[in-house]
């Protein structure tokens, strides 16, 4: 018996040695320890034992048994190591080439400037109103102040589409119609196309604008002032200062120009501000008493502000973009800039 | 409006540099656009007296100078022109200085001439760029002779006018009273806090016979006639000062009595007309509207035919001038006109315009018109050119004044009363009650006081004033808006800011698309009507009954878009025309659809969304996109093999949402892709967003998940070509509840199914409702599957 495991230890020292790949390994482990392996039958003899000598054979076995799995254990795990080695190598990949991109559009600059001014001003608790792009006269011009003979007419070139109906040519038309049906606390913010029959370098038949109309008791110049301030803070940068200037609107009285530090050189005159320190950014002003008087709105008892924002405008600043006609091109390498 | 700084100096004491007031101008809502110094490009040239002149001794056609240049010494120079003479004051350019030639700047240096020293340049008037109104004597051929009691060594800008600047101002359309160097003064004054000098406006009237008589027929287009009479008109040559007024606003003089009309103009904001009396038949006139077919011939010898829309001044028996617009060459100023009829009116602004466009004729006059002038102008723009008739020496006022006003009410004075407290409470500060009153009595307000309320007296020529805002406006704009302090809607009340379902709905379409690839485009609202030709639309497609711009920029921006895809293949073809091999551009836009043209109601605006892809895609790649969106708005959309005349007949299909059409996707026409020079092959999609957006899942639901595991079946067909993916889907849909899913995954043509056929893999979703599926009825749920296909279709497993 005792030549006989000795002989067993051999035979498996000699396989381990020639085993390659764990498959070879498995088999080999079966021939010893599995359950018609050397070993299994070897403990399968003990009945043939003399009972005195069985816990000496049996420990001897075992033993055996013990060693041998201890081998396997090893040799399974360097081949498994040695194998895995060899995988590693194998599947290796450059990982610097190309991912797999799944293709990201962009939306066009004028939607991302509406939708940060639609952000800026919902927070201040403004819903969105869109009026129609087509307009009559009436909401156009007459309601807000500037009826058929007015100069202020002249400020506009209107696309007229019948003896009444129009293009219309600023988002105030909307003004109207949010007043007509609704009654203060009015906080409106109004985007939408407006068209002029203006095409040159620095004009463009169709552009975007963004109306904002507040009617309440007891609102002020002061508030229209650090409404847009907050609008220009959070659409520029947090340092920028907002000034007033006087200008002239048919809808609003008195009427504002709001200009913004110049958030490129901080206010000290660059290209950009054209060495003013300032840029004129949007219109504004006090609703006139006659357009809440035309929307049956009592002027007595309640005061508003409005302004104008041209969306392109605040694009070109905000982007950098040096040319109106870029945002109406589409040219794919344009617009797949503005992934925000 | 262009402003001489001179002149505003003739009203207000200016004790600020122009840089300072265009500063101060521009707080106060007057936008200088750009101050323009008038002796730009004339540096370093200055007054010298010739003492010595002789002969060049090597030069036939040149002089020798010897200048006395003052505190800039004694300068030799040489000179070509012959009319110096000893003693003769002239501006000398010195060594280093710029004048003008020809338009360009010419820098002079000291130098030899044929061997004598040279030390720089005798100017003439052109160099310095003046005419003769600036200067006497600036055209002559030659160098310029200057008075000779000009104090030598002096800069040649400030002796002959040139030291000066112009304001060109923008005037906001609410302000036609500050069209005119007046207007402008009158805000000066307020904003430097100084006294107004006005301008003088007496004048003697003496007796002379006439019995002329004026007849406003349209009192509604002519508001106010004003007419005086002056004999003893002597026409001749207007006095320096006045020419050199009109020659700082660019105006050439003509003859004393011309150039009273326009310096008028120019100072009140008046424009007046001066007829020859002798011209003027029947001693009439007439302000009416033209009749049909009349004409005039105006001074610039146009003739225009006229027709009742047009405002005309005549006399007896015809048109003498175009109201507001341009007097008539049949009764203009000439060198012997003996007696003068002035005129100075208030004209509609509206029927001036209109006149102006409809005839293509405008004229300063019209365009101040055009902006509006208020009846105490009129009155005092008549007295002005009165005295300056008496100033200037060149006629009689006569008593014959005739005014035919029809609203002696609107001609100023207008009285209201304003509290300061709700001033203030508009403003949001608190402007103190005695700064309030010293601002409006700068602006020429008349103030009364009255615990919190101002009693006012408007200036006559502000129309514009009409209401306390705007008397806010006056204070603030003087006081300053740097004193308005930035507050976040103090008194205002809570309200909710949101977003409209459908607002939201939109965000997100976008949001999916761009997910995918797409980039947003914009496009104009309109385009070419050949649009529609190039989509081979029928002659009687819905499509062509689009809106007409009736003032088009041109016709290739003139109809209203009715359908979105020519904006994109134009988008296409310009990406792909700039080497961008491919893209993918959606656009969301409303179209136009007109019940009735012209527009006697308000159109519809219906939002859609197109689609463009080329480059290395298919047909699938676009119809995947159109279907995850479908997806994420939660609607069901079908697809029908259909025509369409710009696409490939045999890759479009029609959109449907149940029943209804809402919309196409497809091939553009290779044909067409040709026309534009389409290498690769461009897909569109259009779709009626409208339709759409109506129909979006709205509240998400949660579906409890299935209890038992799916069973998936792959099944494979044999069919003819001409049986689509749709119809089997259908049938097996139909033909068994227990399916949730049949996606096709492979398609298969080869010799042994035999020509025109093909051979179709679907993979089937068994879902479980209440128990688990066994495989016994899942082949019991597929054998009903293959017949219901047999029996539709005809076809049977491969």
């Amino acid at each position: 018996m005792q030549s006989k495991i000795e002989e067993l230890k051999a035979q498996i020292a000699e396989g381990l040695a020639a085993v390659k790949d764990s498959k070879a390994l498995y088999e080999l482990k079966m021939k010893f320890l599995g359950r018609a392996g050397a070993i299994t039958s070897l403990l399968k003899t003990m009945r043939d034992i003399p009972p005195e000598d069985r816990p000496l054979v049996g420990k001897q076995i075992n033993a055996l048994r013990e060693s041998a799995e201890l081998s396997f254990e090893n040799a399974e795990e360097k081949i498994k190591e040695a194998e895995l080695k060899v995988r590693y190598e194998k599947e290796k990949v450059d990982v610097t080439a190309p991912g797999k991109k799944a293709e990201v559009g962009a939306l066009h600059p004028n939607t991302l400037v509406v939708n940060q001014l639609i952000d800026i001003f919902m927070g201040m608790g403004f819903e969105v109103f869109e009026g129609p792009e087509i307009e009559n006269d009436y909401n156009n011009f007459t309601a807000l102040n500037t009826p058929k003979d007015h100069p202020a007419r002249d400020m506009q070139d209107t696309f007229y589409l019948s003896e009444d109906f129009l293009l219309r040519t600023q988002t105030s038309a909307g003004q109207i119609r949010v007043m007509k049906r609704q009654k203060p606390p009015i906080k409106i913010l109004s985007p939408g196309k407006v068209f002029r029959s203006d095409d040159d370098a620095t004009h463009s038949p169709m552009f975007s604008q963004t109306e904002g109309l507040v009617v309440d008791k007891g609102i002020t110049l002061c508030d229209l002032q650090g409404s847009l301030e907050a609008f220009a803070k959070n659409i520029f940068s947090d340092n920028v200062k907002t000034r007033l200037r006087p200008s002239y609107f048919p809808f609003t009285e008195p009427s504002v120009e709001v200009d913004v530090s110049c958030f490129e050189c901080g206010g000290k005159g660059c290209r950009l501000c054209k060495g003013t320190g300032w840029i004129e950014v949007l219109g504004g002003g006090i609703v006139n008493r006659h357009v809440l008087e035309n929307c049956g709105i009592d002027p007595d008892e309640y005061t508003g502000f409005a302004f104008g924002i041209g969306v392109e405008r605040i694009a070109m600043l905000k982007y950098g973009i040096n040319n109106i006609k870029i945002l109406f091109e589409n040219d794919v390498r344009a617009l797949k800039q503005f992934k925000d | 409006m262009k402003v001489p700084f001179s002149w505003l100096k003739d009203y207000v004491d200016i004790d600020v540099t122009a840089q300072e007031l265009q500063e101060k101008l521009f707080s106060c809502g007057f936008e200088v656009e750009e101050l323009i110094y008038l002796g730009a490009g004339v540096e370093n040239v200055v007054v010298g007296k010739i003492e010595k002149l002789w002969k060049h001794p090597n030069a036939d056609k040149l002089q020798v100078c010897l200048l006395d240049c003052g505190a800039h010494g004694k300068r030799q120079i040489c000179t070509a022109a012959t009319n110096v003479f000893e003693g003769a004051v002239v501006p000398v350019a010195l060594d280093g200085a710029t004048v003008k030639h020809e338009g360009e700047l010419v820098k002079i240096k000291s130098g030899k001439m044929r061997g004598e020293a040279s030390e720089g340049m005798l100017c003439s008037g052109e160099e310095l760029g003046i005419n003769d109104d600036f200067y006497p004597g600036a055209e002559v051929y030659g160098i310029l002779i200057l008075d000779e009691n000009t104090p030598l060594g002096e800069d040649v800008r400030k002796v002959v006018g040139l030291d000066d600047y112009i304001f060109d101002i923008g005037v906001t359309p609410n302000r036609p009273d500050c069209q005119c160097v007046l207007g402008i003064a009158r805000e000066v004054a307020a904003i430097l806090k100084k006294p107004l000098k006005l301008p003088d406006f007496s004048y003697t009237e003496h007796e002379a016979e006439t019995n002329m008589r004026v007849f406003v027929e349209a009192p509604d287009l002519c508001p106010r006639y004003i007419g005086h009479y002056v004999s003893d008109i002597k026409i001749g040559r207007s006095p320096a000062w006045m020419r050199k007024r009109l020659a700082l606003e660019g105006l050439r003089s003509i003859s004393n009595v011309v150039d009273i009309t326009n310096f008028v103009l120019l100072e009140m904001g008046q424009p007046m007309h001066a007829f020859d009396l002798a011209d003027l038949q029947n001693s009439e006139i007439i302000v009416r509207r033209a009749k049909e077919g009349e004409s005039i011939v105006t001074l610039d010898d146009k003739e225009f035919r006229l027709n009742e829309n047009n405002l005309v001044i005549c006399d007896g028996n015809r048109p003498v001038a175009l109201a507001g617009i341009m007097g008539g060459k049949n009764s203009e100023i000439k060198e012997t006109t003996k007696e003068v009829f002035f005129e100075a009116a208030r004209f509609a602004r509206d029927s001036v315009r209109k006149t102006s466009r409809a005839l293509g004729q405008k004229s300063d006059s019209s365009a101040r018109f055009e902006k509006g002038v208020d009846g105490y102008t009129t009155e005092y723009g008549m007295k002005r050119a009165l005295h300056l008739i008496e100033e200037l020496g060149c006629g009689t006022v006569s008593k014959t004044h005739i005014d035919v006003d029809a609203h002696p009410a609107d001609n100023g004075g207008k009285e209201m009363s304003v509290s300061v407290s709700k001033i203030n409470a508009l403003l949001g500060i608190t402007v103190p009650t005695e700064e309030m009153v010293k601002i409006l009595k700068s602006l020429q307000f008349g103030v009364e006081e009255e615990g919190d309320t101002l009693h006012l007296v408007v200036p006559p020529y502000r129309d514009d004033v009409d209401g306390y805002p705007d008397i806010a406006e006056e204070v603030i704009r003087m006081y300053g808006y740097d004193h308005i302090t930035p507050t976040f809607l103090k008194a205002a009340q809570m309200t909710q800011g949101k977003l409209t379902p459908a607002q939201k709905l939109v965000a997100k379409t976008k949001r999916v698309l761009c997910g995918q690839g797409f980039s947003e485009a914009v496009n104009y609202s309109f385009y070419s009507p050949k649009s529609f030709d190039f989509l081979r639309l029928p002659a009687d497609a819905p499509e062509r009954h689009a809106i007409k711009i009736m003032n088009p920029l041109g016709e290739d921006l003139s109809i209203l878009r009715t359908i979105l895809a020519p904006s994109m293949i134009e988008n296409v073809v310009r990406n792909v025309r700039r080497g961008n091999e491919e893209g993918k551009l959606f656009e969301m836009a409303n179209i136009y659809l007109a019940k009735d043209l012209p527009l006697t109601e308000y159109p519809e605006e219906r939002k859609r969304l197109v689609f463009g892809i080329w480059g290395n895609y298919d047909f699938f790649d676009l119809k995947g996109a159109v279907e995850t969106l479908a997806e994420s708005l939660g609607v069901k959309l079908t697809y029908r093999a259909e025509a369409m005349t710009f696409l490939h007949p045999g890759v479009t299909a029609k959109v449907y949402l149940g029943e209804k059409e809402v919309g196409y996707i497809g091939e553009l026409a290779p044909d067409l892709c040709a026309e534009l020079a389409l290498e690769k092959k461009v897909y569109l999609a259009e779709l009626d967003y409208a339709a759409l957006e109506k129909k979006a899942k709205g509240a998400l639901k949660f579906k409890p998940l299935p209890k038992f595991p799916v069973v998936e079946r792959d099944l494979a067909f044999v069919t003819d070509e001409s049986t689509t993916c749709a119809q089997i889907e259908e049938v097996i849909l139909r033909s068994c509840k227990a399916v949730t899913s049949v996606r096709l995954f492979d398609v298969y043509r080869g010799k042994q199914l035999g020509a025109g056929k093909k051979s179709m893999a679907f993979k089937l979703t068994f879902t479980p409702d209440e128990k688990a599926l066994t495989p016994e009825v899942v082949d019991k749920n597929v054998k009903r599957i293959l017949d219901q296909l047999s029996q539709k279709l005809g076809i049977s497993l491969r």
